[in-house]
């Protein structure tokens, strides 16, 4: 990065001098609970956390990069995420996974307005920005303008579905595949669904050196 | 687990209610009209299992399309896109046909 390191960082706090918010409180203060009242053992509570942490949104670029090669496994993906995804190897958890597939003219995006729902088990921790008060109340209102600030910008004629998730059950984009990548192996697909794709905030593109010129989003036109 | 009142396609009406405690119906598609896509699925009521109750039988989940004009009358644009939200059967109605 340009000019990174031309100014002086401000001394990083230590964790412990950071200021402990309610939120942070309480989380403590109810993991606590759980573990003295036997609810949970330690090796429980850390065994989840773990098996949440080694989640990435590389399982979810995997299933999408199925689903691209293979009709059948797409049609399986489409009625249950969670199934398709077993299929790979990958535990998605017990909470319904439902994907939504961009077409010509439809682009889904992902939100929960309500608090910060988000198929951790599939793609991993969700990043900050979702869980933000912008991202949450902005994306519903005028998704054409937070796209764009996320660098998508879509023709007028595209339709934006977005989608709140507010009960249990959580949502997968399954985004278009872009022209040019006839031919290529499950893995080099993969490899160009980011984690924003799953979101709906982005959508794949080629390399920049695999480009002729600046890119259109597959499937908006 | 009695079977759907609303059928795909149906237009509803989200009940403006405000109860108070735990809910997932979000404030801005209250008293707000949708077309109905379908059940998803059928699920406990989150409004009793968060104060320690089963939430039993479980209530239908639907998938409602509220069009952008129909959520922020005021704003300009973005004419075709829409917001679809989960949705439990207690806060949908069957909206009158033509009413907005």
């Amino acid at each position: 990065m340009r000019g990174h390191h031309d100014h002086a960082h401000p001394h990083r706090p230590d964790l412990e001098d950071l200021p402990r918010t309610y939120a942070m409180l309480l989380t403590d203060a109810v993991a606590s609970l759980l573990l003295a009242k036997g609810i949970v053992t330690p090796d429980e509570l850390r065994a989840t956390l773990e098996t949440i942490d080694s989640r990435s949104p590389a399982d979810g670029a995997k299933v999408v990069a199925r689903a691209w090669v293979d009709r059948d496994f797409r049609a399986r993906l489409l009625a249950d995420v969670n199934a398709a995804a077993a299929e790979l190897g990958i535990d998605a958890g017990g909470i319904p996974i439902r994907a939504l597939e961009n077409r010509p003219g439809l682009h889904n995006v992902v939100v929960c307005t309500l608090c910060s729902c988000y198929p951790r088990l599939l793609l991993g921790p969700p990043p900050d920005w979702y869980k933000s008060r912008a991202y949450r109340s902005r994306v519903v209102r005028e998704p054409r303008a937070v796209l764009a600030e996320f660098g998508l910008v879509l023709p007028e004629e595209t339709e934006i579905l977005v989608h709140d998730s507010t009960a249990e059950l959580r949502y997968l984009v399954l985004p278009g595949r872009p022209p040019g990548t006839e031919g290529w192996g499950e893995a080099e697909l993969a490899a160009i669904v980011t984690r924003d794709c799953l979101i709906g905030t982005a959508v794949p593109r080629l390399p920049t050196a695999q480009r002729n010129g600046p890119g259109v989003a597959p499937g908006a036109a | 687990m009695s079977p759907p009142r609303f059928p795909a396609g149906a237009r509803v009406r989200v009940r403006a209610l405000h109860p108070p405690g735990h809910c997932r119906t979000p404030f801005y598609a209250r008293g707000r009209c949708g077309v109905v896509l379908g059940v998803i699925d059928h699920q406990p009521d989150p409004e009793a299992r968060a104060y320690g109750r089963d939430g039993l039988p479980p209530l239908a989940v639907y998938r409602v399309r509220f069009e952008r004009a129909e959520l922020w009358p005021n704003d300009e644009g973005g004419g075709r896109d829409a917001v679809v939200v989960d949705l439990f059967e207690p806060w949908l109605e069957l909206a009158a046909e033509g009413t907005r």
